[in-house]
């Protein structure tokens, strides 16, 4: 198993270094310019349809192309405290939806805490599980209370076969993520009626853009069910962002250049005007409040003057602010473009 | 010229259209809808144009196709047993090829 980048004193665990060699692609325009020419500069916030916690970096695994650089040395967990000023804050918007992402969120002590709240205050919760977790001594029991609690699971399963996740994602891991898609399925989900969605998310085992959504869904869809009765309700395909240990992974496999320029070549207007921080608001797990998950990881709060931390949290100026871009930008404005839900255009 | 084959040149295939506008615009005309999702998926498609590649070997071809196998959700089982499609049929192909050989010389032959 790798370790974090910050176990392994590495230079990109350094996040001003990770910032310096994205804003320093070389032949690729700065994404606001190319932003600019689509009529999209400023970014602007159009809402807040989606409010994120990212309740700790703590995690079972440690992938290879993890952009949280997450692992089980990672001790940056979001207190009940910061969950009690995310709840208030939650309650000044209309917000629908709750996602819930780590790390592994089930790992943070105060998860089941953290649900229970939300749905009584009858917001929709998603968590971004990484599947292996539900199989961990100690967590066992998850799936029931996720399925108690109605609870859609949104999973990492980056191919339908054992060669390639496991290649990203650790030894075993295919295996364990079947086991535990087989239990998901036993309590009902992802099958047609029962209310509880199991979303599962591609993506690409190296430097190249995922499939078209619909098309790759349905490879998943027949070859899942074929090989191992696994059902399930969407496939998200999503762009790897070229951040912290997939940015590793570029620069020492010489990709980074190409990669880069197959981001900002392949940039479509359309997905560009549909990025999800439009309508996404990140919270850290100190508190800390930002665009998406990507900045959070960058050490970009959010900006323009806006207060930063989930103690001021303004949902007028929020619901309306000016989101904060760079040059990793591209990985959500390329092909049909990227999301925490996969495709948008 | 430093090489035959230099990587960088497939970013320039499109220089081919200079001299030649009309051409190489009915070239692209033709070539974008015939990968296209048709009555074979965009997958399938470039499965055979990675075999087709590998047959013609056109180092541009098995670079541009390898990608896009990939970016089609292709895997290595797939794009591999591709390959020996072609190699299956490029065999054949000379074997069958055999029995001009035969006939030359047996009509050569006492
Ligand atoms: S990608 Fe997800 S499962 Fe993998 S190390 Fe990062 S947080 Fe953990
Ligand atoms: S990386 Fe974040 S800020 Fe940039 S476009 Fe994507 S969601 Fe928006």
């Amino acid at each position: 198993m790798t370790q974090s980048l910050l176990k392994r004193h590495h230079p990109l665990s350094v996040i001003d270094e990770q910032r310096r060699i994205i804003a320093g692609a070389a032949d690729v325009a700065p994404f606001e310019t190319r932003m600019g020419e689509a009529g999209l500069r400023p970014l602007t916030a159009v809402g807040i349809t989606t409010f994120q916690i990212n309740v700790g970096k703590m995690c079972n695994q440690v992938c290879g192309h993890c952009h949280v650089d997450a692992g089980p040395d990672r001790k940056e967990i979001m207190t009940r405290e910061t969950m009690a000023l995310c709840l208030s804050a939650l309650a000044r918007t209309d917000a629908p939806i709750v996602d819930l992402t780590g790390g592994a969120p089930e790992m943070n002590p105060n998860f089941r805490w953290l649900v229970d709240q939300v749905v009584s205050m009858g917001r929709h919760v998603i968590d971004r599980s990484n599947l292996t977790i539900l199989t961990v001594s100690g967590y066992e029991d998850m799936p029931e209370f996720l399925a108690s609690r109605r609870v859609e699971v949104v999973a990492s399963l980056p191919y339908y076969q054992e060669k390639q996740t496991d290649a990203q994602r650790g030894e075993h891991v295919f295996e364990r993520s079947i086991a535990a898609l087989k239990r998901l399925n036993a309590l009902g989900y992802g099958r047609e009626g029962s209310g509880l969605a199991l979303n599962l998310v591609f993506n690409p085992v190296g430097a190249f853009l995922p499939p078209k959504q619909a098309a790759i869904e349905a490879d998943y869809k027949r070859e899942l069910a074929r090989r191992h009765g696994i059902v399930f309700n969407r496939l998200y395909a999503i762009t790897n962002i070229p951040i912290s240990r997939f940015l590793e992974f570029l620069i020492s496999t010489g990709n980074y250049e190409s990669y880069m320029k197959k981001l900002a070549g392949a940039f479509n207007d359309d997905a560009a005007q549909e990025v999800m921080c439009r309508t996404t608001i990140s919270v850290g797990w100190d508190g800390r409040l930002y665009d998406c998950d990507f900045n959070q990881m960058l050490d970009v709060s959010v900006n323009h003057g806006l207060p930063a931390h989930i103690r001021d949290f303004d949902p007028a100026r929020l619901a309306a602010r000016e989101i904060c871009t760079g040059n990793h930008c591209y990985a959500c404005t390329a092909g049909a473009g990227s999301s925490c839900t996969g495709s948008v255009a | 010229m430093p090489g035959y084959y230099e990587s960088e040149d497939l970013a320039r295939f499109g220089d081919i259209g200079k001299d030649a506008p009309q051409l190489w615009e009915q070239f692209n005309k033709y070539y974008a809808p015939v990968f296209a999702e048709g009555a074979l998926s965009e997958r399938e498609k470039s499965l055979i144009a990675l075999a087709v590649a590998h047959a013609i070997q056109c180092p541009y071809c098995i670079d541009a196709y390898t990608r896009d196998s990939l970016e089609r959700g292709s895997n290595l089982e797939q794009m591999t047993e591709a390959i020996h499609v072609a190699a299956a049929i490029r065999a054949g192909a000379t074997l069958v090829h055999g029995v001009q050989m035969r006939t030359v010389a047996e009509k050569l032959s006492m």
